[in-house]
């Protein structure tokens, strides 16, 4: 418990709370922070995007390979960042085989842009949306969409209708872990899409760079923005986690 | 007095001068070089932190100095000059810091954490490519042509002030695609094919390998680029601490430096 709690109270203890909102208000950091919402609600609409669907045929298609799939799909999470920061950028850097058809069809890099920071967020992100749907759709009682399909439902409607209502609480609170997982995000955002003021210097990595050039005032800043958002997801997932689902 | 009275009167004076420097010089057979004097081995641990540009130099001189000090324990910490003044503020075990700027030294020296530092070396800035050049690139100019991606070093790293510092004399824009936390970082991006330039010192390119060239910057627009050295007041190996110090300024390491393509600091 002390290894959790001690550096939180150094960090409270230490924040310039007078200085707090100047600090955050500089070029700097209201740059990154700006970035930061961008590129975590960009990973987590792509997240959605290519994350549910997958999950539903995870949960509901039988086919050989399943297991192997859902494995890749939860790999991201175990995976340390700055190897999936390395990994990307042998696949979309600019002689990545990824990214060179990239470039090739549409002229456009992802290395070294702010769509490269939101696809280092999606790696690692998307795994929590697609574990907690695909928990969901499993789980959920079929019993409505047979219904619907008896009344004549077709499938996209039921999807839209039915099932999609049944699992959102659950999709808002992998949405929330992923949104959460993604504005955090630091290896493989710097490996991958580098350091650049309003391109890809995400808040994480801006906290970093201070720290390591005795920027310290605006580094506990950043902290504790962050901070003050991973606290906010916890308790509003908290029933959740809690056991009271 | 007579000739031979005469003669001794100069040979004992001579002959106990001679007695006097070799005593002095002490036993140092196996020395090749006659500007270092021999000192005593030191031993025990050594944390050396060190600008990033001098990991080449500095590991070819490890070799040198374990064999002469079998019993010292030296171990480097490379990284951008100014990361590393954070390190040793926030009271990382450092016990020699070589900086490849005044500026960062100065803020140790103004801090209290640093004896008094010792110019040992420099260097120059040189444009770095991919072996071939495929873009073409002559000149710092060309680091402004659209296309060409340029990575740079981020602030208050020596390098990237050093670049920025020429880049603004010369009236130059050039907009980096990442700002990168040392010459090393920077480098890789162009090895690796990320990037097409960036602007590092001529021993980064020099041992930066066959996928690397580099391009000229005229000697009348380099910065002047001095590394200075200093002993951490906090070291708990001063003797270590001063004799890598001496080293780095005329013994094994300065060898190691200039066979790396430092200039000598005088």
């Amino acid at each position: 418990m002390a290894i959790v709690v001690l550096p939180l109270i150094a960090l409270l203890q230490r924040a310039p709370w007078s200085t707090l909102v100047h600090q955050l208000r500089s070029h700097d950091a209201f740059t990154a922070l700006r970035l930061s919402v961008g590129t975590s609600l960009g990973a987590l609409a792509v997240s959605a995007v290519v994350g549910i669907p997958l999950a539903w045929v995870l949960a509901r298609r039988r086919f050989p390979g399943r297991a192997l799939v859902r494995a890749l799909v939860t790999l991201p999470m175990v995976l340390p960042p700055v190897v999936g920061g390395i990994a990307l950028l042998y696949a979309f850097g600019r002689n990545g085989f990824a990214g060179r058809v990239l470039y090739d069809l549409t002229g456009w890099r992802l290395v070294f842009t702010t769509g490269g920071a939101i696809l280092a967020e999606t790696f690692v992100a998307m795994p929590f949306l697609v574990v907690t749907a695909e928990a969901a759709f499993r789980s959920m009682d079929r019993r409505a969409e047979d219904a619907a399909a008896t009344l004549g439902a077709s499938p996209a409607y039921r999807f839209r209708r039915v099932t999609l209502p049944a699992v959102a609480p659950a999709l808002a609170a992998g949405g929330a872990l992923t949104w959460a997982r993604a504005l955090g995000e630091f290896g493989a955002t710097i490996t991958f899409a580098g350091n650049l003021p309003g391109a890809t210097q995400t808040t994480p990595l801006l906290a970093y760079l201070d720290i390591e050039s005795g920027h310290e005032a605006t580094a506990l800043a950043l902290s504790l923005v962050l901070l003050t958002v991973s606290l906010l997801v916890l308790v509003a997932l908290r029933d959740r986690w809690l056991g009271n689902s | 007095m007579n000739k031979r009275s005469r003669g001794l009167r100069l040979a004992v004076p001579g002959v106990a001068t001679l007695a006097l420097l070799t005593a002095a010089c002490g036993s140092s057979s196996k020395s090749s070089s006659n500007t270092t004097t021999t000192k005593a081995a030191v031993t025990g641990n050594l944390n050396v932190f060190a600008a990033a540009s001098l990991t080449g130099a500095f590991n070819d001189a490890k070799t040198k100095l374990t064999a002469a000090n079998p019993g010292l324990n030296l171990t480097y910490n490379f990284g951008g000059s100014n990361a590393l003044v954070a390190q040793i503020q926030q009271g990382a075990p450092a016990d020699v810091y070589a900086s490849a700027d005044q500026k960062n030294m100065q803020t140790l020296v103004t801090a209290g954490l640093v004896e008094t530092p010792v110019t040992f070396a420099k260097n120059k800035l040189q444009i770095a490519v991919a072996a071939g050049n495929p873009k073409g690139i002559t000149s710092l100019a060309d680091l402004a042509k659209p296309g060409v991606a340029v990575v740079l070093e981020g602030q208050g790293v020596p390098a990237g002030d050093y670049t920025r510092q020429v880049l603004t004399k010369k009236g130059i824009t050039v907009s980096p695609k990442s700002l990168e936390t040392d010459v090393k970082s920077a480098l890789a991006k162009v090895t690796s094919g990320e990037a097409d330039a960036t602007v590092v010192y001529v021993t980064d390119v020099t041992a930066g390998g066959p996928k690397v060239q580099g391009v000229n910057i005229a000697d009348a627009d380099q910065p002047d680029i001095s590394y200075p050295i200093a002993v951490v007041k906090a070291t708990k190996n001063h003797a270590a601490a001063q004799a890598f110090v001496d080293s780095a300024v005329s013994g094994d390491v300065q060898k190691s430096l200039e066979a790396a393509g430092f200039s000598a600091s005088k």
